[in-house]
C-alpha cells in the first residue's frame, strides 16, 4: 500500500513538472526577446529533466516494468495528477510569467521542504531540483517586477493575468489523500505550513511590481484527483501522438 | 595613407593569414559583404528554430524531447553569437531583425521547407546540419576574427547535432516498417534542398572570387557540395537508406561520386519567396516580434525608472 501511495505522490510531482515544461516549450522560437526565449526554454528543459528523474524513480517504485515514457505518454488526462494552474494556456508573455511566478514561489518552498523527506531518493531529487528552481523563481520574480512596474500597458496586462489566475492558487496548498497519508511517515510535505512563506513572497514581489493581490475568492480544484480543465486533453493529445499512433516502438 | 595603400596593406595581412579585427581598417565592400553574410547566417539560425521547434511538443520520448529542445536552444545561442559578431561591423541587432522581418534580409532557403513527420528531425540533423558543417568548418578560418571565433563554437555544437540526427534515423531504420518508411520519405524530401544549401554552381556565383581573395570563403560552392555528396553516400549505406538520385554513382576517374542535375528553378523560386513555408516563417517571426513589443517597451521603461530612482536616491 505504501508503495502505491508513493507512486501516486511522485506522479503528482512529476506531472506538474511535465505539463508546465510542455507549456513553456511552446515559447521556443516565439519569445519577445532572444535572451528571454532562451531563458524560458531553459526552464522548460530543467522541468523535463526533473520529470525524468521523478518518473524514473516512480517506475522503479511501481516495479511493474513501466518506463518514464510509459508514464508520460500512455496515461490519459483522468490519470494525470498535476494541479490545474500548470495546464492553463500560456496566453501572452506576461500571463506566462505570472503563472510561472505563482508556481515557482510554491515549488521552491515545496522542494526546500522535501529536502527533509524521509524518502532518501526523493530528498536527493529535491536537492538537485532546488538549484534549478531557485533560478526559476529569481527569473519569474524579476519579470513580475519589470512588467508590473513597466508601462501602463504592461501593468494592466499583469494585473489582469494575476486576477484571472488567482483562483488556481488554492490548489497549491490542498492536501490530497495521498499527501495526508504520506505526511504521517514524513515522506510528503505539509503544504499548509508552506502557505505563510508563499503569501509573504507573493506579497513582497507584487508590492515591488505595484500589483494588487486579488481578494481570496472561490478556488478551483480537481487536478490532483484527475478532474482537469479542458486544456489538458489537447496538450496530451499533441504530446502523446507518436506513442499512441505507433504503439510499442523504439524512438 | 591613401586608400590604395590601405587596401594593399589589408590584402597583405589577409594573404599572410593575419586575422582582421573590428578596429582594423577594411575595405567598405569587405565590411558590407561580411555584414550581409553574418546577418544572413544569424537569421538562418533564428528562422531555423521554427521547423524543428514544430516537433518539440510531439517528440516521441522524454529523452528525444530534451535533446530536441537543447538543440533548438543551441541554434538560438548561435544566433546570438552571430548577431554579436555582426555588431562588431557597425550594425545593431534591432536593425538586423527589422531587415529579416521586412523580407529585405535573406536566410537559408532550407528552412522554407516543412517538417511533416518526426523523421524530418532526423533528416534535418543528418543532412541539413551535415551540409551546414561542410560550409562552416572552413569559416573557422575566415579572415574576419569575430566571425571565425563564433564559428569555432558553432561547429562544435553542429557536429553534435548531426550525430543526434543520424542516430534518430538509425533508430527509425532499425524499427518497424512504418518507421523505415517515415525515414525514407523524409530523406526523399530533404536530399535535394540540402544539396541546394551550398548555393548556385560556381559559374553562377559571381561573388565567390572576391570572397575567396578576401579569405572569407575557402572553398567554392561546387567543391563543398561534392564533399558533402561523397560523405553522405557512405553514411546512407550505413543507415540502409536510399538517396533519391538515380544518377548517383562512383566515378573512378574523378575519385568522387557523380550526381544528377539540381533543380535550380526550384532553388531560385524558394529564394524569391515562393517556397512552401516562406510566408509562414516570416509571419511567425513578425508575430513574435510584434507581440513582444510591449514586453521590450516595459523592460526599457522599468530600467529607466530604476535608474531615475537610483539617481534621485543619490541626490537625496
Amino acid at each position: 500500500m505504501k508503495e502505491n501511495l508513493l507512486l501516486d505522490y511522485l506522479l503528482q510531482l512529476g506531472d506538474n513538472a511535465l505539463v508546465l515544461g510542455q507549456r513553456l516549450a511552446e515559447w521556443c522560437g516565439h519569445g519577445p526577446i532572444l535572451e528571454q526565449d532562451m531563458a524560458i526554454t531553459n526552464i522548460s528543459l530543467d522541468l523535463f529533466g526533473q520529470t525524468r528523474n521523478i518518473f524514473q524513480y516512480a517506475a522503479k517504485v511501481e516495479g511493474e516494468g513501466r518506463t518514464e515514457d510509459d508514464l508520460a505518454f500512455l496515461r490519459d488526462a483522468i490519470h494525470f495528477k498535476n494541479i490545474l494552474l500548470v495546464e492553463l494556456p500560456n496566453g501572452d508573455f506576461g500571463r506566462t510569467i505570472v503563472k510561472q511566478f505563482l508556481y515557482d514561489a510554491f515549488n521552491f518552498l515545496n522542494y526546500t521542504a522535501l529536502l527533509e523527506s524521509t524518502d532518501k531518493q526523493l530528498a536527493a531529487i529535491a536537492e538537485k531540483s532546488l538549484k534549478e528552481v531557485t533560478y526559476h523563481l529569481r527569473f519569474s520574480s524579476e519579470w513580475m517586477i519589470r512588467l508590473g512596474d513597466g508601462t501602463d500597458v504592461s501593468h494592466q496586462k499583469m494585473q489582469t493575468a494575476l486576477n484571472d489566475l488567482w483562483m488556481y492558487t488554492g490548489e497549491l496548498f490542498e492536501m490530497s489523500k495521498t499527501e495526508k497519508e504520506l505526511l504521517k511517515t514524513g515522506v510528503a510535505v505539509d503544504l499548509e505550513k508552506l502557505k505563510p512563506a508563499w503569501n509573504k513572497k507573493v506579497k513582497e514581489i507584487c508590492e515591488e511590481a505595484t500589483l494588487k493581490i486579488p481578494e481570496d475568492t472561490w478556488m478551483q480544484t480537481g487536478g490532483k484527483t484527475g478532474v482537469h480543465t479542458e486544456n489538458l486533453g489537447f496538450l496530451l493529445a499533441d504530446m502523446q501522438y507518436l506513442q499512441r499512433a505507433y504503439p510499442g516502438q523504439e524512438w | 595613407m591613401k586608400e590604395a595603400d590601405l587596401e594593399k596593406k589589408f590584402q597583405d595581412k589577409v594573404d599572410a593569414e593575419i586575422r582582421i579585427e573590428p578596429r582594423d581598417w577594411m575595405p567598405e565592400k569587405y565590411r558590407k559583404t561580411l555584414i550581409r553574410q553574418i546577418s544572413q547566417h544569424a537569421h538562418s539560425e533564428i528562422v531555423g528554430m521554427l521547423p524543428e521547434g514544430n516537433w518539440i511538443s510531439r517528440a516521441p520520448s522524454l529523452k528525444r524531447k530534451v535533446g530536441l529542445i537543447a538543440k533548438v536552444q543551441d541554434e538560438a545561442g548561435h544566433g546570438l553569437y552571430l548577431y554579436s559578431a555582426a555588431e562588431t561591423l557597425g550594425i545593431d541587432r534591432d536593425t538586423m531583425f527589422q531587415q529579416l522581418n521586412s523580407g529585405k534580409a535573406k536566410y537559408s532557403s532550407i528552412f522554407n521547407y516543412p517538417t511533416i513527420s518526426w523523421a524530418d528531425i532526423g533528416a534535418i540533423g543528418w543532412l541539413v546540419d551535415g551540409a551546414a558543417i561542410m560550409n562552416q568548418v572552413p569559416l573557422c578560418r575566415c579572415s574576419y576574427g569575430p566571425y571565425a571565433r563564433a564559428m569555432v563554437r558553432v561547429c562544435k555544437e553542429e557536429s553534435f547535432h548531426q550525430r543526434q540526427g543520424f542516430e534518430i534515423l538509425m533508430t527509425l531504420m532499425n524499427g518497424s516498417q512504418e518507421q523505415k518508411d517515415m525515414a525514407q520519405n523524409a530523406i526523399d524530401r530533404w536530399w535535394w534542398p540540402s544539396m541546394m544549401m551550398f548555393g548556385p554552381t560556381d559559374d553562377d556565383s559571381p561573388n565567390t572570387v572576391q570572397s575567396m581573395k578576401w579569405k572569407i570563403k575557402r572553398y567554392t560552392n561546387d567543391e563543398l557540395r561534392q564533399k558533402f555528396v561523397d560523405v553522405c553516400v557512405d553514411q546512407a549505406k550505413v543507415l540502409g537508406i536510399n538517396l533519391p538520385d538515380p544518377d548517383l554513382k562512383w566515378n573512378e576517374e574523378r575519385g568522387h561520386y557523380d550526381f544528377g542535375a539540381i533543380n535550380w528553378d526550384e532553388f531560385w523560386n524558394v529564394v524569391k519567396g515562393n517556397g512552401p513555408c516562406n510566408k509562414q516563417r516570416l509571419k511567425t517571426r513578425n508575430e513574435a516580434y510584434d507581440n513582444g513589443a510591449w514586453v521590450r517597451e516595459a523592460a526599457m521603461a522599468y530600467s529607466e525608472k530604476r535608474a531615475a530612482r537610483k539617481a534621485a536616491g543619490k541626490v537625496a
